[in-house]
């Protein structure tokens, strides 16, 4: 049986597969979490960071791309937590976004609000609460077509 | 050593007190919007919290975790503020003690940004944007409540005039204080003063709230000298678990 290898982006290509626990259609790589990955013979590092400190789906996170990367043969995995550089929003990638607004979440906009209703796509939205379902989003409403929505929140 | 575990202790106790009392709220505050934000305000305080003492147990290097220290600890072991431990009486008191927190916790932070001691910074570089996101919801909520009916305007100013007494010992420098100047992991607390109390005034200005006049303060939450008697009260709820169970995981 041949020697399997490893490479860096392969690993990458699979960690595109495990979705976020909480928001389902974006993969924890859209999302900015995974930070790095480093490759040594057999042997993998992941490194990922917490979106907010309390996140409560880092050890679902962790659990999962274990599970994912172990379907793949990684039998040696490291999974290391950084918190330095913090997470931010503009790690969001453009493919996470598009994906965010079609699931009915409004990605974060830097003026600090929803730049437009994922359903009906207006744009006279207000604000309902600062916070929503998860750390991570605020809650908003559309004054045209009167649905709430998520948005999610600019840090 | 010694003054900087004591000095994670406090920044650690702080969130975990407040986050605690916050989490009181799950399930009974006065809307559905409240209730979520008060209990995802805790949950960023919790994660905080684990930062800390986590921190703190290393620097301790007794074996012992944050969860040791957060639920194995009696009253007089723990350095948060006094303010953050009394109980949040209504959902006025609640959200006055929350902006007079993150009122200090936003410029605290922004300059343990500059910390000598790189955990620091890190932790504090994460803390600091929730705490910015805390302060803009607890500043809002506070104008909205004071600039309310004549109730709510009642309920904000018994709230200020409450919690007031308490909040000179965010600015009372110690012995840990000065040793951590000494070493630029911190400044001194005092250093806050200016640019919370700039903050205050014009919030209460905001929200039609009059400041009180008497400067006398509290003291012995942050020292561990003298807790109120509401924090065996509170830890009893919280380490319940723990201490029936000792060493349950799950």
């Amino acid at each position: 049986m041949a020697v399997m290898t490893i490479t860096e982006a392969q690993v990458w290509t699979w960690l595109e597969d495990v979705p976020d626990p909480e928001i389902p259609v974006i993969s924890i790589v859209d999302l900015g979490v995974v930070r790095g990955v480093d490759v040594a013979g057999d042997q993998v590092k992941v490194t990922i960071t917490p979106t907010y400190s309390g996140c409560p789906a880092m050890a679902i996170i962790a659990m999962d791309i274990e599970t994912a990367l172990a379907k793949q043969g990684v039998t040696d995995l490291q999974l290391e937590t950084k918190i330095a550089p913090a997470w931010t929003t503009d790690w969001l990638s453009d493919k996470g976004r598009a994906r965010l607004e079609g699931y009915g979440i409004a990605p974060p906009q830097t003026a600090g609000g929803p730049a437009r209703c994922p359903r009906c796509q207006s744009d006279a939205v207000e604000k309902i609460s600062q916070f929503g379902s998860t750390p991570c989003k605020a809650q908003w409403r559309c004054q045209s077509c009167l649905e709430p929505f998520d948005y999610f929140k600019c840090i | 050593m010694q003054h900087l575990f004591e000095f994670l202790l406090r920044q650690g106790d702080n969130a975990l007190v407040l986050g605690h009392r916050t989490s009181e709220w799950c399930g009974i505050a006065p809307a559905l919007e409240e209730d979520i934000a008060l209990t995802n305000t805790a949950l960023d305080l919790i994660g905080q919290t684990q930062l800390w003492l986590g921190y703190a147990a290393e620097v301790e290097g007794a074996g012992r975790s944050a969860n040791d220290l957060a639920y194995l600890r009696d009253a007089y072991d723990f350095r948060n503020l006094l303010m953050l431990e009394v109980p949040n009486e209504d959902f006025g008191r609640t959200l006055m003690r929350q902006f007079l927190f993150d009122a200090f916790q936003v410029p605290w932070l922004t300059a343990l940004q500059n910390s000598a001691d790189q955990r620091v910074v890190e932790i504090a570089t994460k803390s600091l944007k929730e705490a910015t996101y805390h302060l803009d919801r607890s500043a809002e909520t506070v104008v909205a409540l004071g600039d309310g009916t004549a109730d709510s305007n009642a309920r904000m100013q018994a709230a200020l005039d409450y919690l007031w007494p308490y909040a000179g010992e965010l600015f009372a420098d110690d012995e840990t204080d000065r040793a951590m100047a000494d070493v630029s992991i911190a400044p001194l607390p005092s250093g806050m003063r200016p640019a919370w109390a700039a903050a205050v005034e014009d919030t209460a200005k905001a929200a039609c709230l009059k400041l009180p006049e008497s400067d006398f303060a509290h003291s012995g939450g942050r020292t561990g000298a003298r807790h109120t008697e509401h924090l065996g009260h509170m830890l009893a709820v919280m380490q319940v678990l723990q201490r029936s169970y000792p060493g349950a995981v799950w």
